[in-house]
């Protein structure tokens, strides 16, 4: 397993360039292909929302905490989103104990992106005294094993946590907010599904596996909406696109994205 | 980004609270080689942006053990100095500053030979002294200029410049209260000679012919850019040669 990590040997690197030229993959997926999508939502009881992704074998745990606190001084009838991103040492020989480093706060702030700029929660609903007091949603993403393509991973799991999340039921009367029994839904209006590909050569594949992102030229993370707009775009690690390559991205991500709805939302929509 | 449209960003003539038209620039002077210490530099005034950005190196690399055998460890540093904001910032390094740290490294690296100098280090250093949206992207065109002052071999001046989405239309050049009250913001680097984009980044709601049409628009706005950064490092140059140090530069930091 040593080899599928980091950096390995330039041989493999160099056969995986090959392969790409001729539209094949180390893992016989076509370029556009996924790995294979497992989810679990609710796998943390103490946790308002929790979601569990296994992109082939990348695993990504979120998990969905929502507390009462002070809102931001120019949203003060608005909640609170706050995303984190721990890349804990289990999850890969190549990650260390320690405060965030540049990589996990670049997760955590793409993952935040997406959500936050498709207005994905409702957040006026989550105002309970306006300027005082309002509800806080703490997003914090756990990478368990890492094989790649982190941000998709990541992002499904966060929305799938956010969608399937259940915070204690309120009310307001007179400005004071009086919990009662029972849950409810956390208040969603929108969903957003992060789709990565990378540049090896000329060509576009999607979801880059560990292997393969060490092969990588650069990468692009596209965030597409219920919509099919895109709302948030990260282009990471060193390299160039073309804009004509840009364009095809977000074509590719629209699909993508439609096809992450269906088939992995779709289930757990009725599940909630 | 705020939903409340209180106020327009765009009058009936189709101008700008700052009296720009949709595809206006900001007046933007720049000025190479202001630092005395530096090995490279620049400072750039984008609008009300006010950024310095200064090279080290090659040299050598502390800590030692991050030193790579076959090319220079290129890296930099974006920070905002307290003052820059209307509120003040904590000097402490935000998550928004590491992660603008490594997009700006990431969109520059590809223009130097890193291959040239093995065991060294190349620091770049970008201090926003005042900011008003876009620094990211004065930050990285400063940055270029800073490198070729150093005279670190280049093979393109990376150039960036953003394009958005205000009151549904695509404007070029967010100023921060475009920013904050318009509805997308697509900030991007591109390596002029070869049309290469380096760095890429949206928030926002966008469609994909909105995308297309703000991408578009940021190249133009980054090859009009291009064009000042190549004027900034000739008027560098032609000082030097009559040996009067900045005598055409009344202001700045020099």
């Amino acid at each position: 397993m040593t080899e599928s990590y980091g950096v390995p040997i330039s041989i493999k690197m160099k056969h995986i360039g090959e392969l790409i030229v001729q539209d094949k993959r180390l893992d016989g997926r076509a370029l556009l292909d996924y790995r294979d999508i497992k989810t679990e939502v609710g796998v943390i009881e103490n946790a308002n929302g929790s979601a569990l992704v296994f992109l082939g074998k990348t695993k990504v745990m979120a998990g969905v905490k929502i507390q009462t606190g002070a809102p931001f001084p120019d949203t003060p009838e608005e909640g609170v989103l706050t995303v984190s991103a721990e890349l804990v040492p289990l999850a890969s020989p190549s990650f260390e104990p320690g405060p965030p480093n540049e990589e996990s706060i670049e997760l955590a702030r793409v993952v935040d992106r997406g959500i936050r700029e498709s207005r994905a929660i409702d957040s006026k609903k989550l105002c309970l005294v306006p300027g005082k007091l309002v509800f806080i949603v703490y997003v914090d993403i756990y990478v368990l094993d890492h094989d790649g393509n982190l941000f998709d991973a990541s992002a499904l799991a966060s929305m799938l946590a956010l969608t399937t999340a259940k915070m204690q039921d309120f009310e307001l009367k007179d400005g004071e907010v009086i919990f009662k029994e029972g849950t409810i839904s956390l208040p969603l209006q929108n969903h957003v599904f992060e789709v990565t590909m990378a540049k090896i050569g000329d060509k576009l594949v999607v979801d880059p596996s560990l292997e393969e992102e060490s092969a990588v030229d650069t990468q692009i993370t596209i965030a597409v909406d219920d919509r099919g707009n895109i709302c948030a775009t990260q282009k990471s690690k060193t390299g160039a696109f073309m804009p004509g390559e840009v364009l095809e991205a977000v074509e590719i991500a629209q699909t993508k994205a439609r096809e992450l709805r269906e088939k992995i939302l779709g289930g757990h929509l009725n599940e909630s | 980004m705020s939903q409340t449209k209180s106020k327009r960003l765009i009058n009936e003539e189709g101008l700008r609270i700052d009296g720009r038209k949709f595809d206006e620039l900001r007046p933007i002077k720049i000025e190479v080689g202001t630092l005395e210490k530096a090995d490279g530099s620049a400072y750039i005034e984008w609008g009300k942006n006010k950024i310095l950005a200064a090279v080290y190196g090659p040299r050598e690399v502390h800590p030692r053990h991050l030193a790579l055998p076959d090319r220079t460890l290129f890296r930099c540093r974006y920070h905002m100095a307290p003052f820059s904001t209307e509120e003040r910032k904590s000097p402490a390094p935000s998550r928004r500053e590491i992660e603008l740290s490594k997009v700006i490294r990431e969109a520059v690296e590809p223009a130097i030979f890193t291959e040239l100098f093995p065991r060294t280090a190349i620091d770049v250093f970008i201090e926003v002294l005042q900011s008003d949206g876009g620094t990211r992207c004065a930050g990285i065109t400063a940055t270029s200029l800073a490198l070729a002052d150093a005279g670190i071999p280049l093979r393109d001046l990376i150039v960036a410049c953003a394009a958005g989405k205000i009151d549904g239309q695509i404007v070029l050049d967010l100023d921060n209260i475009e920013d904050q009250k318009g509805e997308a913001d697509l900030p991007v680097a591109i390596s002029p000679r070869t049309g290469e984009i380096t760095l890429l980044q949206m928030d926002g709601i966008m469609s994909r012919e909105e995308y297309e049409k703000a991408l578009n628009l940021a190249i133009e706005g980054c090859r009009q850019v291009y064009a000042m950064q190549q004027e900034a490092l000739k008027r560098k140059y032609a000082s030097e040669e009559v040996g009067a140090k900045g005598d055409d530069e009344g202001e700045g930091l020099s």
